[in-house]
């Protein structure tokens, strides 16, 4: 992308031009994304920056929206709370006994909309992933193999959760749980999310496998290790960051679908993208962008750590970029 | 060195120590491996199969199959399925109609049945719950007795309905997803223009995946180029930005659109600040069609820009510094040695925005309005309000044959295993 010395004056102009097209194009990847998180901070009911936040008057800002996750759906929101009492409330529902005082923080936790959303998308996101993740990273291993039968069929069998519009998905799932008894349970709503996620992880795994050297497993298998202990000795440890980030795949689909949820689930199981769905429907108010804040800081560091996984994984590969 | 374990037999195969043919055992051992293999992936396949396939394919099954009539009413269905559905309708099929009606009314079937066949003809639905309410006290000529109640029940057309609703096996639905009707005679007739709403969903379901699609390449080559050329440290850098919106949720996403695109929106303030439209004039640029096309396109931009990327990658720079060693110019070179070469990327790329867009939902029910809907609204529509399963079952049908087709055409452009991530 360097100038030659020797551009002419239209080359030079094509050049910076390009330079300013791609800086438009990043500016519409990004801009949305960024913006929420300071109209996030209005002191307002709007979805739009007011004059005082345009002129940093430090009234136009508030958290209160913040306040909102918290307390939206709590029975008193009144109560007293302080960290202390935090502290105090953490520490009695870990104990064993389990007894959580009344106040506040037990009332937050049973009741308000937001808190139960991430309690229930955390729930399922988690015995999803392990569903897909485990048979997902069995499969990609099997698919891997040079005997392998059928290997095309069933590849694009176990990729297609991945391409079947979800509508289809979801409608299917709706029809046919409803009649053995799945429909708006908890593990109807797993199960859908594991089959929605197994695809990432067969890809990302059997990407793992191609750079994985068979003779070692071989080399293990010759010194009197049996297929498991040759399996978690020698090729788990090699192909872990694949087997992580096909997890980490698998966890942030089901953490950000929402059409199965709409389907499947019941409003007791409403997930995070679910409340946000009928938050954007029915009562739009900038808890929603706090909400939405959050969740792009999550994001941001599901990325950094992908990005690491990947380093790590091509060093242990022996791949140099 | 004597070998002991490869001996010959007596037909001179090579033979295994213990006696069988080399051949034969090597074919076991094969098989073995092959099996083990499957036995890996059998787990999943299981998995996929029974939370997944099985699914889908009942659902798709009520698209031809729909028994309501048939289960409900179960002394008059035969009969009618029977008739041809030109002549005079028979006292037989009367009397059984009023026998079904009242056991339909005792085991308040009654709605369900009036809600089939008024789909096949409007106003049924009040014809049935009407007479039902009536039959228990009805005696015979039931058909004289039907008609004095109901002069609809004089009407052929009535009867028709019921028996395309009494037929359980029927294409009807299909040719309902395609702006047909299945007659009780059996044909096929095209509805009017103006009532052909599906095949127009259709078309505008595939215009807008199109223009999306045409969108993001006219946004992603251009960005796949620079990251493509770009030292590796500034490009990993700039591939943040592209990364960042592809971690982040569908509704943040569709959430920020709202926020930039909505009428008191960041967009609309800046084009008033500068003066390019007035304050009581604002542009309309969500809840419609415009709304769903720029928040899609931004959706599926990165789906774009990593598979161009990661083919430009692989192309030589010498390449291009060839052809312009022998003379040709900048735009030259790019057209005619650099462009083809990323064909495969365009391709990749081109073809999962498509297959990804011409399924969307959420983005075009959140910030779709009236204009924006595409088929799959529809399809969950029919799914959740209507209910009219067997419908969305059929429209979904076709949608997942469209689908079916591009996927294959990836698989054999691209191959699934080239499938990459991040």
């Amino acid at each position: 992308m360097e100038l030659p010395p020797y551009a002419t004056l239209g080359q030079k102009i094509w050049h910076y031009a390009f330079y300013a097209i791609c800086g438009l194009i990043f500016l519409f990847l990004i801009t949305p994304i960024l913006i929420i998180a300071p109209l996030s901070f209005n002191a307002e009911p709007y979805f739009s920056f007011t004059e005082g936040m345009l002129s940093f008057e430090k009234e136009a800002f508030s958290t209160r929206w913040y306040n909102d996750i918290l307390i939206n759906g709590m029975a008193d929101p009144e109560q007293p709370r302080s960290w202390a009492l935090f502290w105090e409330w953490l520490w009695m529902a870990l104990s064993p006994a389990h007894i959580a005082p009344q106040g506040f923080f037990t009332d937050m936790w049973e009741n308000a909309q937001w808190v139960r959303a991430m309690k229930n998308s955390f729930f399922i996101g988690f015995f999803a992933t392990l569903i897909a993740t485990a048979l997902g990273t069995l499969a990609a291993i099997g698919l891997s193999r040079a005997e392998m039968p059928y290997r095309g069929a069933i590849m694009s069998l176990l990729i297609s959760p991945l391409i079947v519009p979800l509508v289809i998905t979801a409608a299917g799932m709706f029809y046919f749980y409803s009649q053995v008894g799945l429909s708006q349970t908890y593990p109807g709503v797993i199960l859908a999310h594991a089959a929605l996620g197994t695809p990432f992880v067969i890809i990302t795994v059997t990407a793992t496998l191609v750079g994985f050297d068979k003779s070692l497993v071989r080399a293990g298998a010759s010194m009197g290790a049996g297929p498991a202990k040759t399996f978690w000795k020698i090729q788990m440890p090699l192909i872990l960051p694949g087997v992580v980030s096909g997890g980490l795949f698998a966890f942030i689909t089901s953490f950000d679908e929402v059409v199965a949820v709409l389907f499947l689930a019941g409003p007791e199981h409403r997930t995070i993208p679910r409340q946000m769905y009928s938050g954007i429907r029915e009562q739009i108010s900038p808890t929603i962008l706090a909400v939405a804040t959050i969740l792009v800081i999550i994001s941001i560091c599901l990325l950094v750590t992908m990005e690491m996984l990947r380093r790590r994984g091509e060093r242990l590969r022996g791949i140099r970029s | 060195m004597t070998d002991a374990t490869a001996t010959h037999g007596p037909d001179g195969l090579l033979l295994a120590a213990d006696g069988t043919p080399l051949k034969t055992k090597l074919r076991e051992s094969m098989r073995a491996s092959r099996m083990r293999a499957f036995g890996l992936v059998l787990p999943l396949l299981l998995f996929v199969m029974a939370s997944f396939i099985i699914p889908i394919m009942m659902l798709l099954w009520t698209g031809v199959y729909n028994a309501t009539y048939a289960v409900n009413m179960p002394a008059s269905a035969p009969l009618m399925q029977a008739w041809d559905g030109s002549s005079e309708p028979t006292e037989a099929m009367a009397e059984a109609m009023v026998a079904d009606l009242i056991a339909a009314r005792k085991a308040k079937t009654i709605g369900k049945v009036a809600s089939r066949v008024n789909r096949e003809l409007s106003g049924t639905r009040s014809l049935f719950t009407k007479t039902a309410r009536r039959a228990a006290k009805m005696e015979a000529p039931f058909m004289a007795t039907l008609v004095d109640r109901d002069k609809d029940w004089a009407d052929v057309e009535t009867w028709r309905a019921i028996k395309t609703a009494a037929t359980s096996l029927t294409p009807a639905y299909y040719a309902a997803a395609v702006d047909a009707k299945y007659t009780a005679t059996g044909d096929f007739e095209m509805q009017g223009e103006e009532r052909q709403i599906h095949l127009k969903l259709f078309w505008k379901t595939i215009w807008v995946s199109g223009a999306v699609m045409f969108a993001c390449l006219f946004l992603g080559y251009p960005v796949a180029y620079l990251l493509a050329h770009l030292p590796a440290k500034r490009a990993n850098l700039l591939m943040i930005l592209v990364l960042l919106p592809f971690w982040t949720s569908l509704l943040v996403r569709t959430t920020a659109w709202i926020a930039m695109l909505q009428s008191q929106g960041v967009l609309n303030d800046i084009f008033v600040w500068i003066g390019i439209t007035g304050d009581d004039q604002r542009f309309s640029l969500i809840y419609n069609m415009t709304g769903t096309l720029i928040a899609m396109t931004h959706i599926l931009l990165p789906f774009m820009i990593l598979p161009i990327y990661s083919v430009m990658r692989a192309i030589p720079p010498s390449h291009v510094r060839a052809a312009k060693s022998l003379g040709a110019t900048n735009s030259t070179a790019f057209w005619r040695v650099y462009f083809p070469a990323t064909i495969p990327g365009i391709g990749a790329g081109g073809l999962l925005v498509f297959i990804l867009s011409i399924g969307y939902y959420i983005t075009p029910a959140l910030v779709g309005g009236q204009d924006g809907q595409l088929i799959s609204n529809f399809i969950a529509y029919h799914m959740q309000k209507s209910l009219n399963w067997s419908l969305a079952a059929a429209l979904g049908g076709i949608l997942l044959a469209i689908v079916l087709i591009l996927y294959w055409l990836y698989d054999r452009i691209v191959g699934i295993d080239n499938m990459k991530l991040g």
